[in-house]
C-alpha cells in the first residue's frame, strides 16, 4: 500500500501516456509500415511494395510543386507572421488607450476556422466579386488584385490568409514576452542615454528571444499542418499551383485511392515536422534545470 | 512596462504617437475586412447582394442599405441542411454538448499531467514530457484511419462518446505543455510548506496549486475550445447521424455548388457557428494574454 | 481513480448517442443543394410510408470527397451505412475490396437486367452480382448557348469545332465572354474528355478506356491539346476557381455565349425560372454526335446485418421505381438509368438525351465518362486530369501534354 502511494504520480500520469502512445507513436508507427505496402483504397498489409513508394512519391510532378509552394508559403507564413506580430506588439505596448479592443481585433482570426471564413477570403481575392471590384466602383479604376486567378501568384493569396489568420496569436506570445522583460535593465539602459529605438533593437528583442523559438516551432507547425486555407481558397488551384504537402497527402490517400503514396507523403511531412521540433524539445528540457 | 520610444512632451513624440496609432487602426480595418464581408452580406438580401435595380453598385464591402435580419433567422431554424429543414440549431447544441465534454477532459487532464511533470520529478519524467509534446505537431489527417479502426475495436464508433475521445486524445498534449510550463513557475517551497502540514498529492494539487491556476486555465480552455468547436475533419468521420457538429453541417450549407446559393443564408450561418469561438475570444482575449506572460510561452 | 472517472463519463456520454434502430436506413450522400436534396426528400418519405425510417449521413464538398472519406471511416470502424452514393468506378473498387451486400433477390423481383442499359450493369454489377442501385445517367458533354445571345448575332450551335470557333469569334467581337468556363480540373477534364470524344468514338475508346499506350501519344490526342489550347484563348481571364454553376449562370445572364458543361447545368437553368431548350440552347459538344458519355449515381448496397437486410431491399426497390426516377431525374437534370420511363415530362435537351443513349447503345459507341468517375480507377483517372489541368494553366505544348499524358497514366498503372 505505502509502495502504491509511492507511485501515485506516475500511476496518473499513465492513462494519457497510454493514450498518446497509441493516438501517437501508435498511428505514427502504422503509417510508417502503411507506407511500404500497396494500400490502395483501405489499408491492406498483405501486399508490400517497399520503398519504392517513397520514389514514385518522389518523382510525382505533384509532390514538386507542393515542397515548392510548401517553402515559399513557410518562409513567408513564418516570417510574415513574426513580423507583423512584432510590429503590433511594439506599437501595442506604447500605452495604448483602445489595446483592449485592438488586442482582440487582431486576435479574432484565431477564433474562426476557414470553413467559416473560406467563402468570404474567396470574394475578396476574387477579381470580379472583391476587392478589385469594389475599388472600381469606388473610384481607383486602375487598381489590380487578380493573384489568384494566376497559376505563379496564386500561392501568395494563400500565405495572405494565412498570416491574417495567425499573426494575431504571434502578436500575444510577442505582447506577453514584452510585459515580462527585467525593467531593471531598461532603467540602466535609459540612464546609459540609450534611446527608443535602439533600446529595442539592442536590449528588448534579444530578450524575446524566447517567444521568438515558441512562435517559429508553433507557427512552422501550423505552416506544415495548413489544409483547410488551400482548401477553403483554391483547392490546389489554378490547375494545382497552390498543393501543399498537407493537400498532397490528402489528395493520395482519400481522393486517388492510393493509400501507400499517401503514408509515404505522410511520413516525409513528419520527418520535416521532426526536424522542426526536436531540436526545439531538445533546448527547451535541456536549459530548464 | 512599455518604451517610450521618445520624449514624450517633444514635438516629434507626437508625430511618433500618431503615426503608431494610425498603423494600429489600419491593421485594424484589414483584420476586420473578412468579418466586415460577412456581416454586411448577412444582413442583406438577395437583390441587394445581386445588385440588383435599387442596389447598384454593390460590393461585398458595401454597408447593407436596407439591413435584415431575415437570413439569420433563416440559417438558425429553416435552412435546409441536405433532406432536413430545420437550421443549424440542432448542431448548435450538438456542438455545445461535444466541446463542454471535451474541453473538460482534456484540460483536467492536461492539468494533472503538467502538475506533476512540473513539481514530482521522477527518472524520465523530461522524456515523457518531450514525448507528449510531440503529439502536439502530428497532422491529423494521418490519424484519421487508424483513428477510425481503434473506435471500432473500442466499440465507440459513430458516436458522440467516441468524437469526445479523439478531441481528448489531442487536446491533452497542448494542455499539458501549457500546465507544465506554468507550474514550473510556480516556487517549490509553496509544495514543501504543503507538505509539512500533511497534504498529499492530491490535496497539494487541488488545495493549493487550482486556485492560483486561473490564467493558464483560461488560456487552455479557449485553445482547446477553440481547437473543438473548429474541426470538421473528426467530426465528419467519426460523429454519428444524431451527433454531428455545427461545422459538418455548416460545411453542408456552404459548400454546396449547385443551385442558386442564397448568399446571406451562408453568410449568415457562418457567423452563427462563428460566435461562440469570438465570443470566448472577446470576453477571455485579456486573459489569454495574461496568462501567456505568466508562463505558457516560457522558452 | 481519474481513469474510472473518464470512463464513467464517457459512458454516460455514449448513452446520448441512440444505437441504430432496425428498420431503417442510414444513407451516405452528398446530395446537399436545394433541388437535389428535394429529390432525396422523395426517397426518404416513399420508404417512410412502407415503414422504412430515413437517417441521413450527408457530407457535401469537394464533388463526393469528403463524403468518401466518411465513409472510408465508417468502414474502417467496422460500422457501414447501410447505402451510400458513389460513381461506378468507386461502386466498383468497394466491391473488389468485399464489402458491398447483394441485390439480386430484389433485382430479380424487379427485373433491373431487361430496364438498366449493360453499360450501366457493368458498374452496379460485380463477378454477375447486383451489389449497386443506379438511379440516374448523367451526360457530360453538352454545349450550352445564350439563346440571347445566339439569336442576336444570327448564329446557329455549332456541331463542329470549326464552327464552335467562328461563334466564339462573333461572340467576342460582339463583347461578350465567348466561353464560359470555371477553372477546376474536374471541369477542364469535362472539356477535355468532350474534345477527345468528338476527335473520334475509336480515339476515346483506345485513349481512355483502355489507356493504350500509343493511342495516348497518337496524332489524335495531340490534336485534342490543340483544341484545348484554342478553348483556353476564349475564356475569360477570371475563369481559375470558379464553380461550373457561376459559370452556368454567365451563360443564363447573357454574359456569355457559350458553356462545355454536363446537364446537370440544367439544373441552374431551372433554378433561373427559365426552360432548358428555350432560353438557354443545348446541343451535344462539337463531334460528339451519336456517341454518348454517361456518369451515374449509384446507391451502393454494404453488407449489413440480417436486422438491416429487409430495409436495405426495400431502398433499393424505391429507388429503383419508374416514380422516383422520373421525379429525381426532373429535379437533377439527368436521365433515368431505367430505359422504360415515359420521357414525356422531360425537357427536350432530356429527351434528345434519350434518344441518344438509344442510337449509341445500338452502335457501339456508348462510354463511360472519364472526367466523373467511369472511365478508370480514381489514380488512373487523376493522372489524365493532372496533365490536362496543367496543360491548360500553363503554356505547355500539345506535343508535350501529349507525352506527358501517356508518361503519367503509364505510371500510374
Amino acid at each position: 500500500m505505502r509502495l502504491l502511494r509511492n507511485y501515485v504520480p506516475q500511476l496518473t500520469l499513465l492513462p494519457s501516456l497510454i493514450l498518446v502512445a497509441i493516438t501517437v507513436y501508435g498511428f505514427i508507427a502504422l503509417t510508417m509500415v502503411l507506407s511500404l505496402t500497396r494500400s490502395k483504397m483501405l489499408p491492406r498489409f498483405d501486399r508490400w511494395e517497399g520503398f519504392s513508394n517513397y520514389l514514385k512519391v518522389w518523382n510525382h510532378p505533384r509532390w514538386e510543386v507542393a515542397l515548392e509552394n510548401f517553402a515559399i508559403f513557410g518562409i513567408l507564413y513564418i516570417g510574415g507572421t513574426l513580423l507583423i506580430g512584432l510590429v503590433l506588439a511594439i506599437f501595442l505596448d506604447q500605452r495604448i488607450r483602445i489595446e483592449g479592443s485592438l488586442r482582440t481585433i487582431y486576435l479574432y482570426p484565431m477564433a474562426l476556422s476557414f470553413i467559416v471564413t473560406g467563402v468570404a477570403w474567396q470574394w475578396i481575392m476574387s477579381p470580379d466579386l472583391g476587392l478589385e471590384r469594389a475599388f472600381h466602383i469606388w473610384g481607383w479604376e486602375s487598381f489590380r488584385f487578380d493573384w489568384i486567378k494566376q497559376s505563379d501568384l496564386a500561392i501568395y493569396c494563400v500565405v495572405i490568409a494565412g498570416v491574417w489568420q495567425a499573426s494575431g496569436f504571434v502578436m500575444a506570445l510577442f505582447l506577453a514576452a514584452l510585459r515580462g522583460v527585467n525593467q531593471e535593465i531598461l532603467s540602466a539602459a535609459r540612464m546609459d542615454g540609450a534611446s527608443g529605438p535602439s533600446i529595442y533593437w539592442h536590449i528588448i528583442i534579444p530578450a524575446l528571444r524566447p517567444a521568438f523559438l515558441t512562435a517559429i516551432v508553433v507557427q512552422g507547425h501550423l505552416a506544415i499542418k495548413s489544409y483547410d486555407l488551400v482548401v477553403a481558397l483554391t483547392r490546389g488551384g489554378p490547375g494545382f499551383s497552390t498543393e501543399l504537402p498537407s493537400t498532397f497527402m490528402y489528395e493520395f490517400t482519400f481522393s486517388r485511392n492510393e493509400m501507400a503514396l499517401g503514408a509515404s507523403s505522410a511520413v516525409m511531412m513528419l520527418v520535416l515536422v521532426m526536424v522542426l521540433i526536436v531540436p526545439y524539445l531538445y533546448s527547451e528540457l535541456r536549459n530548464e534545470r | 512596462m512599455s518604451v517610450e520610444v521618445t520624449n514624450p512632451r517633444s514635438g516629434r513624440a507626437i508625430a511618433n504617437r500618431i503615426m503608431v496609432y494610425t498603423f494600429l487602426l489600419l491593421a485594424a480595418a484589414l483584420f476586420l475586412m473578412p468579418l466586415a464581408a460577412m456581416v454586411f452580406t448577412s444582413l442583406k438580401s438577395m437583390p441587394e447582394i445581386t445588385g440588383a435595380v435599387g442596389f447598384e453598385n454593390n460590393t461585398i464591402l458595401t454597408p447593407p442599405r436596407a439591413p435584415t435580419l431575415e437570413a439569420w433567422s433563416t440559417a438558425w431554424s429553416s435552412a435546409c441542411i441536405a433532406v432536413a429543414c430545420d437550421g443549424l440549431r440542432v448542431y448548435f447544441w450538438n456542438s455545445i454538448v461535444m466541446v463542454v465534454f471535451a474541453v473538460t477532459l482534456s484540460v483536467g487532464l492536461g492539468a494533472v499531467n503538467g502538475y506533476i511533470l512540473a513539481k514530482w520529478r521522477f527518472r524520465g519524467d523530461n522524456i515523457i514530457f518531450g514525448m507528449l509534446l510531440f503529439g502536439c505537431f502530428i497532422p491529423f489527417q494521418i490519424v484519421l484511419i487508424p483513428m477510425a479502426r481503434l473506435l471500432g475495436i473500442l466499440d465507440m464508433a459513430g458516436t458522440l462518446s467516441g468524437l469526445i475521445f479523439v478531441h481528448m486524445c489531442y487536446g491533452i498534449p497542448f494542455t499539458t505543455l501549457f500546465f507544465r510550463n506554468f507550474y514550473v513557475t510556480i516556487p517549490d517551497e509553496l509544495i514543501k510548506a504543503g507538505r509539512i502540514d500533511g497534504a498529499g498529492f492530491w490535496s497539494i494539487f487541488l488545495l493549493i496549486l487550482v486556485p492560483v491556476s486561473w490564467p493558464i486555465f483560461v488560456v487552455s480552455i479557449i485553445w482547446q475550445f477553440t481547437n473543438v468547436w473548429n474541426d470538421f475533419l473528426f467530426g465528419a468521420s467519426f460523429a454519428g447521424a444524431d451527433a454531428r457538429p455545427l461545422m459538418v453541417a455548416l460545411n453542408n450549407l456552404v459548400n454546396t455548388s449547385t443551385g442558386t446559393k442564397a448568399y446571406n443564408v451562408d453568410m449568415a450561418g457562418a457567423m452563427i457557428a462563428a460566435l461562440p469561438t469570438i465570443l470566448v475570444y472577446v470576453v477571455g482575449g485579456r486573459y489569454f494574454v495574461r496568462g501567456l506572460t505568466s508562463g505558457a510561452v516560457k522558452g | 481513480m481519474k481513469l474510472t472517472k473518464t470512463f464513467a463519463v464517457l459512458a454516460c456520454t455514449s448513452a446520448l448517442a441512440a444505437p441504430a434502430i432496425a428498420d431503417e436506413v442510414e444513407v451516405l450522400h452528398w446530395w446537399t443543394s436545394g433541388g437535389e436534396a428535394a429529390a432525396v426528400s422523395v426517397l426518404k418519405s416513399d420508404l417512410e410510408g412502407k415503414g422504412t425510417g430515413w437517417v441521413d449521413m450527408a457530407v457535401a464538398g469537394g464533388g463526393g470527397d469528403a463524403a468518401m472519406t466518411t465513409l472510408r471511416a465508417r468502414v474502417t470502424a467496422g460500422d457501414p451505412p447501410t447505402a451510400a452514393q458513389m460513381l461506378g468506378m468507386t461502386v466498383r473498387e468497394w466491391a473488389d475490396e468485399g464489402f458491398l451486400g447483394n441485390l439480386n433477390d430484389v433485382a430479380a423481383a424487379e427485373g433491373w437486367d431487361d430496364v438498366i442499359p449493360p453499360a450501366v450493369q457493368a458498374f452496379g454489377k460485380y463477378d454477375g452480382n447486383w451489389v449497386a442501385a443506379p438511379v440516374n445517367m448523367h451526360r457530360p458533354h453538352w454545349v450550352w448557348g445564350s439563346a440571347k445571345i445566339f439569336s442576336e448575332l444570327g448564329l446557329e450551335m455549332p456541331s463542329t469545332w470549326d464552327e464552335f470557333f467562328a461563334a466564339a469569334d462573333k461572340i467576342q467581337e460582339a463583347g461578350y465572354v465567348a466561353v464560359a468556363q470555371g477553372g477546376q480540373a474536374w471541369q477542364e477534364a469535362t472539356v477535355w474528355e468532350a474534345v477527345v470524344l468528338g476527335i473520334s468514338p475509336d480515339l476515346y475508346r483506345t485513349a481512355i478506356i483502355e489507356a493504350d499506350d500509343a493511342a495516348l501519344r497518337s496524332e489524335g490526342i495531340v490534336e485534342s491539346f490543340e483544341i484545348m489550347r484554342k478553348i483556353r484563348g476564349y475564356v475569360d481571364p477570371n475563369f481559375a476557381g470558379r464553380d461550373w454553376n457561376l459559370a452556368t449562370a454567365m451563360v443564363i445572364n447573357g454574359e456569355a455565349g457559350m458553356q462545355i458543361m454536363g446537364d446537370w447545368a440544367k439544373g441552374e437553368v431551372i433554378a433561373a425560372g427559365l426552360t432548358p431548350g428555350v432560353e438557354v440552347l443545348c446541343d451535344v459538344a462539337p463531334g460528339t454526335q451519336g456517341s454518348f458519355l454517361f456518369n451515374t449515381d449509384f446507391f451502393a448496397m454494404f453488407d449489413v446485418g440480417d436486422d438491416k437486410q429487409m430495409a436495405q431491399q426495400n431502398m433499393a426497390a424505391s429507388a429503383m421505381s419508374v416514380n422516383f426516377q422520373e421525379t429525381f431525374n426532373l429535379a437533377k437534370g439527368s436521365i433515368p438509368a431505367r430505359t422504360d420511363v415515359p420521357g414525356d415530362k422531360f425537357d427536350v435537351c432530356a429527351q434528345k438525351s434519350m434518344a441518344d443513349l438509344a442510337e449509341a447503345t445500338a452502335s457501339n459507341t456508348l462510354f463511360g465518362s472519364l472526367a466523373h468517375g467511369h472511365g478508370q480507377p480514381a489514380a488512373i483517372q487523376a493522372a489524365y486530369t493532372d496533365v490536362v489541368t496543367q496543360h491548360f494553366n500553363s503554356d505547355m505544348s500539345a506535343e508535350d501534354a501529349a507525352a506527358a499524358l501517356a508518361d503519367a497514366v503509364m505510371a500510374a498503372k
